[in-house]
């Protein structure tokens, strides 16, 4: 343990910046100083304060206490989101890969139909349509985004599937589902791990982005896309209800930026970006 | 001649896997749009009206039919009529085409005089301290979210400095700033890392080192050889931000009130307007399908290679 930590210090040092924001985000109803839900028109708009050290909103919610609470909100959906488009991408790139054929052929046309449209604007459409919820947030997003981990996984598939010991578990008569299993599916993991890690702070940014439109999060939810719409209303008398919202998007995604980099520095230590 | 057939019929097969995606979700949606049509109107509503209604909107069709007849009149320029306001779709659209392209296109310019430049300095200098400060920038930038940055600017610049007009719904050089500045940092700093891999990548091929080896200045490799070089690398690059530009293009338009297509497009859902939302589809992709196709295109006028094997 310790020398892992000594051999990836980045990467260490990232991963408890991460556990920080993973800590908040599942204890955030315990540590957050005021209840994020309660309203009090009496309070509206307090300017910052040892009470409330961010102010409080429109409601007189305690702004604080939301973007606390937000980090649950933000996590939850995009952790939800990136391991269903994993899984989605992953099922469609091991079939297609594997298989072949008409399979392939199939899958891998529908996939490049979703890969050569802009996904934002179809899950714009999707999320609006269906009707603004987190769900169909989480939904609109996978529905644009399985296609490039398909695409990514079909083509490590494909390049294990022409390997010996794939050959010889074949003549030993091992069943397909046993290979794709045993052996081709550990072989992508690190692929897919990489890949999902990687796409943390994009995928917060896009549910933040919907959410901001009003085709995420619904309100009273405390979600720092959506409270940043609720927010812009009042950019003229308190510019800093707007500031807080942004800035907690911006440090979350840096930090799972970092971390999914530095995570592929270590699984995959020959794409490096710096070369 | 043979790729350019495959291309376009590739392109024919997006626009109707994507209008069709679209077509089902607007069918299964929850409300009826003959209800939201006559709810419109200030008339008090009988079940006799929404029959009629859904009758003449073609509503009571079947599924298929209902999405072939609009295709039929999509192949004819008909895109049908908004809920809202009574209008033809097609003249909704072109109200907001010009604010889009105008936006998108001042953002595009800016984008690569940004990062063309910047990335090409960053990757001579790797690892370096310049290439360590671009870095760092186009690090913070990429973790931005573009409404926010926006929303930043639009304080600075709009409400405390005065410098530009806020929120003003009407397009204007002025009004343009802002909103053109956002999308292309958020851009520019996707672009600058990619422009400034390409390019390391090429300073590391072996006529790079032939050059040197003959003696050749290091800008003289760099503008004789690395840049043509990297020329259909960067070409692609700048196709694929084509999407990404219009998918932003909708996001600042409300941030920054922009009349364009994109927050008509927002409009509309919010309004469950799906004629005119089918329309803002099948037009993001005919524009963004028809650009990629001239992207395509240029990489066999650029790179005689590929007209030889095609």
């Amino acid at each position: 343990m310790k020398e892992f930590i000594l051999q990836h210090k980045r990467f260490s040092f990232y991963s408890l910046l991460v556990a920080i924001v993973v800590g908040i985000a599942i204890f955030a109803p315990y540590i957050t100083p005021h209840d994020a839900f309660n309203a009090d028109m009496s309070k509206a708009f307090l300017k910052p304060s040892a009470q409330h050290l961010m102010g409080t909103d429109k409601l007189g919610r305690d702004t604080f206490s939301r973007i606390i609470y937000g980090t649950q909100t933000s996590l939850f959906m995009t952790i939800i989101l990136v391991i269903l488009t994993a899984v989605v991408g992953t099922v469609v790139g091991i079939l297609s890969g594997f298989f072949g054929g008409k399979v392939e052929l199939v899958l891998m046309r529908f996939t490049d139909i979703m890969l050569s449209f802009p996904g934002v604007v179809l899950a714009i459409a999707i999320a609006g349509i269906l009707g603004g919820s987190a769900i169909n947030a989480i939904l609109a997003l996978v529905v644009v985004s399985w296609a490039k981990y398909a695409r990514l996984i079909r083509s490590a598939v494909i390049k294990l599937r022409h390997n010996d010991f794939i050959a010889a578990a074949r003549v030993n008569g091992t069943k397909q589902m046993t290979i794709l299993w045993r052996h081709i599916l550990p072989n992508v993991l690190p692929l897919i791990v990489i890949t999902g890690a990687m796409d943390i702070g994009t995928m917060m940014m896009e549910i933040a982005g919907l959410s901001f439109l009003g085709f995420g999060a619904q309100p009273p939810t405390p979600e720092w896309g959506l409270m940043l719409n609720e927010n812009r209303q009042y950019i003229l008398s308190s510019p800093e209800l707007m500031l807080y919202p942004g800035m907690a998007i911006f440090i979350v995604v840096t930090i799972f930026n970092l971390w999914g980099d530095s995570l592929r520095d270590i699984l995959d230590p020959r794409s490096t970006d710096s070369h | 001649m043979k790729t350019i057939l495959s291309k376009v019929s590739q392109l024919l097969i997006t626009l109707i896997g994507v209008t069709f995606l679209t077509f089902c979700l607007t069918y299964i949606a929850p409300g009826d749009p003959a209800l939201m049509v006559l709810e419109a109107g200030d008339t008090i509503v009988s079940q006799e009206m929404i029959d009629a209604t859904r009758k003449e909107m073609g509503l009571d069709r079947p599924f298929m039919e209902q999405y072939v007849r609009w295709v039929s009149g999509a192949v004819q320029g008909d895109l049908g009529t908004s809920y809202s306001g009574k209008k033809p779709v097609t003249d909704k659209l072109l109200e907001g085409l010009g604010g889009t392209a105008l936006l998108a296109v001042s953002a595009f310019l800016l984008n690569v005089l940004l990062s063309i430049p910047l990335g090409i300095y960053s990757a001579v200098k790797a690892n370096k301290l310049p290439d360590f400060i671009i870095r760092f920038f186009a690090f913070i930038n990429v973790s931005m979210p573009s409404f926010w940055l926006g929303m930043l600017l639009l304080y600075i610049f709009g409400l405390k400095l005065h410098w530009v007009p806020i929120a003003t719904s009407v397009i204007s050089f002025k009004a343009l700033i802002l909103p053109a500045i956002t999308l292309s940092l958020v851009m520019a700093a996707k672009f600058t890392r990619q422009v400034r891999t390409v390019i390391i990548e090429e300073l590391h091929q072996d006529y790079v080192m032939g050059a040197r080896a003959r003696g050749m200045s290091e800008s003289q490799i760099l503008w004789k050889h690395v840049l043509p070089n990297a020329l259909l690398p960067l070409i692609t690059i700048m196709g694929m931000g084509i999407g990404w530009l219009l998918a932003g293009a909708a996001v600042i338009e409300i941030v920054f009130s922009w009349p364009g297509m994109g927050k008509m497009a927002v409009y509309a859902i919010a309004m469950r307007d799906y004629p005119l939302i089918e329309g803002f589809v099948l037009w993001v992709a005919l524009i963004y399908t028809a650009i990629n196709f001239l992207v395509d295109l240029s990489y066999s006028i650029l790179d005689p290679r590929l007209k030889a094997r095609g």
